[in-house]
């Protein structure tokens, strides 16, 4: 072999670039937990657009901006007056129309862009198993909605916080004022990204995804608003069961009571039907949940 | 070690269709091509043995583990890649394997380097940064077959590869299946329909229609049997085939050649004392190595 010879008289060349060939892997193998880590963390990022195209940034943080804005504003004209506006939870309920287009932008962006470009059978060839996908894919969602009503919740908080007359102790009041309002803002988040996300996991097609998705929020109003009229007191109290926002409008007026309506019984009526009410809300989140993950069972097998 | 094995595999879609029927294989590692028309149930092989579907009845056993019990286990030391399009058209070739190395279970900084080793070894270097959408099917093709590889697995599953490519990008990609077969130390199990290209690149092949075992054989196994000499003579082909049928050779006609089995040195003397005794002017005399198409064609024609 006359090039190994060659090789082993000149001198060993020094700053030559080697192909190495392939490397096999002998590092770290992580986990389902972390794998289901990174693809939640990978779905929150996704849903305020981040590594995505600039285009696919504007809508999310304009609603975010939006949302902010009104929560600053409404921080600045307590401290002016002193009294507050609106309470934590209400700011929550006022925002809802903003939370139903942002989950149709954001629920179809996690959702159908995988089932449309068939990335599918990459993830499901992988060793995690098709309900970490929906699951991870669900909690991101949850998560990047409890941010855009908490968020500016706390910006709320932090405005009474700084401008409150009575010291420590008022501070308390309003963090005790500020933690039923998260809670309030949870439950938000959970109903709309299940009911949101199942919704858009049934078709590829982002626009009719998203199109679905304010159908089923906004179409159901009308059905409370008929109900509401009828001349029976029980199905009054009860027409707030027929639409998301209601049941959870519902599910509130029976948990926070006056911190949602303050005293004013307000134009939502539940009665006695309060449980009935959270108990719709634990079934819809249930049912949706479940479908979700026998819709993951079935597709693209 | 056994790569693949399958005891009596039976996969039926609705109690009506039948996938696979009655499958009994084994193959040992190496490169292995899977054969097929299309329909004839490699896809749904390649899916059970992923343990995306479960099969009716039988057994089967990949890398020595149950897919059918462990699919996580089986999953974590396989790399797919799919016969359709499956590639996010806005994402990057680099951010995509990246994902999908993460969601292998690669830590954050290893997926990442792991992801451009891969691209490197597909030959995908600065439009790894470029949107998928604008890349060719070639290259396409070459992020598939990154993705597959990027969680370094000990055997690669490749639906038709090779699927919309000209005759250079196939070339190009049963090199590269080749080489990870070969250089890499990994296995592969490559399915085509295109016979002619995956026995050029595999040492094992499993050939099925129907979702039947047609034949599963070493390469070698399959041509070194089976080699034939081509005799031809200007003139008197006729008396030269009687007398090599007196002489008990089996004799086939193709056009002007005459194809006489090679059993050993022996044939060649036969041939040559036939010729010599006829004093028939002998163009020429040669061995011939059958295509394997050829053996399916044969084997199949004597089942009928």
């Amino acid at each position: 072999m006359p090039e190994s010879t060659a090789a082993a008289v000149r001198p060993a060349p020094t700053g030559v670039i080697h192909d190495i060939g392939y490397q096999r892997y002998q590092g770290l193998r992580l986990g389902r937990r972390q794998v289901f880590g990174a693809l939640y963390l990978h779905g929150l990022r996704t849903a305020f657009g981040f590594g995505r195209s600039a285009k696919a940034k504007i809508f999310p943080w304009l609603v975010v901006g939006i949302v902010s804005l009104v929560a600053v504003a409404l921080a600045a004209v307590r401290s002016q007056i002193g009294e507050p506006v609106a309470t934590y939870a209400q700011f929550a309920d006022a925002m809802s129309w903003l939370v139903i287009f942002f989950v149709a932008v954001v629920a179809p962006e996690l959702v159908s862009r995988d089932l449309r470009s068939g990335v599918l059978p990459l993830y499901f060839s992988r060793p995690l198993p098709r309900a970490d996908y929906a699951l991870a894919k669900l909690l991101a969602l949850v998560t990047a909605l409890w941010l855009l009503l908490g968020g500016p919740q706390l910006l709320m908080f932090l405005g009474a916080a700084f401008t409150t007359k009575q010291g420590m102790r008022g501070v308390w009041n309003e963090l005790l004022d500020l933690l039923p309002g998260l809670l309030y803002a949870g439950l938000w988040a959970v109903v709309f990204a299940s009911v949101g996300l199942l919704v858009a996991s049934l078709t590829g097609k982002r626009a009719f995804a998203a199109g679905g998705v304010v159908a089923v929020f906004l179409m159901t109003t009308p059905i409370v608003g008929v109900l509401s009229i009828l001349p029976s007191r029980a199905a009054n109290e009860l027409a707030g069961l027929a639409s998301p926002s209601t049941l959870v409008q519902g599910v509130g007026i029976w948990s926070l009571g006056d911190l949602l309506v303050e005293g004013d019984p307000g134009e939502m009526m539940i009665g006695g039907f309060g449980p009935v009410y959270a108990l719709a809300a634990v079934l819809l989140v249930a049912g949706a949940t479940a479908l979700l993950l026998a819709r993951y069972r079935k597709v693209a097998s | 070690m056994t790569l693949i094995a399958t005891q009596s595999l039976t996969k039926t879609y609705g109690g009506r269709v039948t996938a696979l029927a009655d499958l009994t294989v084994a193959v040992e590692p190496g490169i292995i091509g899977l054969v097929g028309a299309n329909g004839a149930g490699k896809s749904t092989l390649i899916k059970i043995l992923l343990g995306l579907i479960a099969p009716t009845s039988g057994q089967v056993s990949v890398l020595g583990i149950d897919p059918t019990a462990d699919p996580a286990a089986v999953r974590n030391r396989v790399g797919y890649m799919p016969e359709h399009d499956c590639l996010p058209p806005d994402l990057s070739a680099a951010e995509l394997v990246t994902h999908l190395g993460r969601m292998s279970g690669l830590p954050r900084t290893a997926a990442r380097e792991r992801a451009s080793e891969a691209l490197r070894h597909v030959g995908l270097y600065e439009e790894r940064y470029r949107p998928v959408g604008g890349y060719s099917t070639g290259m396409k093709q070459r992020v598939k077959l990154a993705q597959a590889l990027v969680h370094d697995p000990d055997l690669l599953l490749l639906d038709e590869p090779t699927n919309g490519l000209d005759p250079a990008g196939r070339d190009a990609m049963l090199a590269l299946v080749h080489r990870i077969g070969t250089e890499f130390g990994i296995s592969v199990l490559v399915c085509s329909h295109l016979l002619g290209e995956v026995e050029r690149i595999c040492d094992t092949l499993i050939a099925i229609d129907g979702g039947k075992l047609l034949r599963a054989d070493h390469i070698s196994a399959m041509t070194s049997a089976t080699d034939v000499l081509a005799v031809e003579v200007s003139e008197g082909t006729e008396e030269l085939a009687a007398r090599l049928a007196e002489l008990k050779l089996p004799v086939a006609r193709d056009g002007r050649l005459l194809l006489v089995p090679l059993a050993d040195d022996g044939t060649y003397d036969l041939i040559l004392g036939a010729v010599a005794e006829l004093d028939l002017p002998l163009h020429r005399l040669d061995q011939r190595r059958h295509r394997v198409a050829e053996l399916f064609a044969t084997r199949e024609l004597t089942h009928a």
